[in-house]
């Protein structure tokens, strides 16, 4: 069987990858394609502990998480299209019209 | 499940029922009298607040340690439906001046507070995280309620996705504190912390909850979103999320910090002693330059957020902790109340397509609408901490538990970022008293009643703060 540890590091580097995508890319799309990589990082390390435990409660957790994702999916992707039609570019430095 | 746990969350089923119902309802009331669909929201909260006043005093737990009710709950979700009363009555004129009259608006506003309130109950990280989200999601939504205006549009993205960015944060912290204590429940989490002898993965796993909560409560330096999304978002919406987010997220920190993490207090000591000091230099120092009111008062907004997270800093210490957190609770109400009157005299200066929201618009506001720039000035002075208002008491209950603490230095830190703020908060007086202008305010019912009874608040209180205090005291007693 494969160590738990190394399912936790994995899921650290995929939270890092999902971090720094977030700070460097300028899309909100990839930007959003991060912060999920970072979601389901957390998900991987629950799933990893809870196995070392053999409980139930981890893999419960991460059915939340999934659901909740899923409903920030609904919500961000519309307000991308709504962003999209009134700039014709989903460019985050872009949108600079509030600034002070 | 038993009869027993539906019980301990009965305020927010009732809530959560009447906003589907009203859900369904808004469906058949026609799109010229949506105002129907504000007083049948204002009427749900109104039930709950008296089915949550009710419950002072019951001490329960439900769902296998899901779900608390106690003290603090009670207070703070009697606090938290204040909160969207006032939110629901500075909307009413709002939305309809502004041509975005939509009745989702406030069963999104309804949504937002059954989260914020379970929020306040939620003694299990699963249940943290949950509460967390349906707060958020009704948010982002809301803030890009003027849509298409642009800037209403970014609003909502910048906040939906540095809150989502924020979320992944605390999910990844919780999953390395059930690694470290192999549960989610916060009386699981401190037995486990109080035997182990490594404490490294919980200590991470707590400071990426920290950055978490740290987003959602506008604490330096995770602020950067605060000044965009309030001056972008409705401002009603502004209003609302200001107080609302910031009481729960606070209400959660504490609740999650003060009960499951006294084990590594130590280390979490420092870093939240920082991370207030830099939040109240930042929000005070950079509300300066501001000219804009919605971003003034956002700054001001962040700077708040780091006087309560003075409270946080002595959470180790079992002496101190209950003044200190009693004193927090306190200094909520303070705000709640005094942001809510300032949001509500921006609203009623605010014209369509943004106008009417410098500084220099208030220019002769004590001449055309003596009332107003009244309740202005008490706000103001509430916020800076001078007499006869709330805040000062606040400010006094606040600063005197730190120093308790023997956190003299954060205590100083604190009372000179106050006299900082008299700067710009004065400046708002001065314009409004000493310059000439013509401003135009709208006078509506609900939107005056608002002002009125936070002013009122704001200063009768000031004179009779010890039942306000005592009843804070009591919610915190059985905290730990």
């Amino acid at each position: 069987m494969i160590p738990v540890d190394y399912y936790i590091i994995l899921s650290a580097i995929l939270f890092v990858i999902g971090v720094l995508g977030v700070l460097i890319r300028r899309n909100a799309l990839i930007i959003f394609m991060s912060i999920e990589l970072m979601l389901n990082a957390a998900n991987l390390a629950i799933v990893a502990f809870g196995s070392v435990i053999k409980s139930f409660d981890g893999q419960i957790f991460v059915f939340f998480v999934i659901a909740v994702a899923a409903a920030e999916v609904a919500v961000g992707l519309a307000l991308i299209v709504e962003i999209f039609k009134s700039k014709r570019s989903i460019d985050v430095d872009q949108m600079s019209s509030l600034k002070g | 499940m038993n009869q027993f746990d539906l019980t301990t969350i009965l305020p927010i089923t009732i809530l959560t029922v009447w906003a589907c119902v009203l859900l369904l309802v808004d469906l058949f009331i026609p799109k010229t009298r949506k105002g129907i669909t504000a007083l049948l929201s204002a009427l749900g909260l109104a039930a709950t607040l008296g089915f949550t006043l009710s419950q002072i005093g019951m001490e329960d737990s439900g769902f296998n340690g899901m779900v608390a009710l106690d003290g603090f709950s009670t207070f703070v979700n009697a606090l938290l439906l204040v909160s969207g009363l006032l939110g629901v009555a500075l909307a009413y004129g709002y939305v309809k001046r502004m041509g975005i009259e939509r009745g989702e608006y406030y069963t999104l506003l309804l949504f937002s507070v059954v989260g914020m309130m379970l929020m306040a109950q939620a003694t299990d990280l699963i249940v943290v995280f949950l509460a967390l989200e349906l707060l958020s999601i009704p948010l982002y939504v809301l803030a890009a309620f003027s849509r298409p205006k642009t800037d209403s549009e970014e609003a909502g993205l910048k906040y939906f996705l540095l809150g989502a960015f924020s979320s992944g944060f605390l999910v990844y912290g919780i999953a390395l504190i059930f690694g470290a204590t192999q549960s989610t429940n916060i009386f699981a989490i401190v037995e486990s912390a109080s035997t182990s002898t490594s404490n490294l993965l919980l200590t991470i796993g707590a400071a990426l909850l920290l950055i978490g909560f740290g987003f959602k409560v506008a604490a330096v330096p995770f602020h950067m979103w605060t000044p965009d999304v309030y001056q972008g978002a409705p401002t009603a919406v502004t209003a609302f999320m200001s107080s609302g987010a910031k009481i729960a997220g606070f209400a959660a920190l504490l609740r999650v910090f003060a009960t499951a993490f006294p084990a590594i207090a130590t280390d979490m000591t420092d870093v939240l002693w920082v991370l207030s000091a830099a939040t109240m230099i930042v929000g005070n120092v950079v509300a300066i330059a501001q000219t804009d009111i919605k971003r003034l008062l956002a700054y001001s907004s962040i700077a708040h957020a780091g006087y309560i997270l003075m409270v946080f800093v002595p959470y180790g210490n079992e002496n101190v902790v209950a003044t200190s957190v009693a004193a927090g609770l306190f200094y909520l109400v303070s705000y709640a109340f005094t942001n809510f009157g300032a949001w509500g005299v921006v609203i009623a200066l605010e014209k369509k397509e943004g106008k009417g929201l410098a500084l220099n618009d208030y220019a002769g506001l004590s001449k055309r609408h003596p009332a107003l720039a009244a309740a202005m000035a008490v706000f103001m002075l509430s916020l800076i901490g001078l007499p006869p208002t709330i805040g000062l008491i606040g400010k006094i209950y606040l600063f005197r538990a730190v120093i308790d603490a023997g956190f003299v230095w954060l205590a100083i830190i604190g009372v000179l970022t106050s006299l900082v703020s008299a700067f710009y908060y004065l400046r708002v007086i001065v314009v409004m008293y000493m310059k000439d202008g013509e401003p135009t305010a709208e006078r509506e019912p609900w939107l005056d009643m608002t002002t009125a009874v936070t002013a009122l608040v704001t200063v009768i209180v000031s004179f009779v703060p010890q039942f306000l205090f005592a009843w804070a005291s009591d919610a915190v007693l059985k905290l730990f």
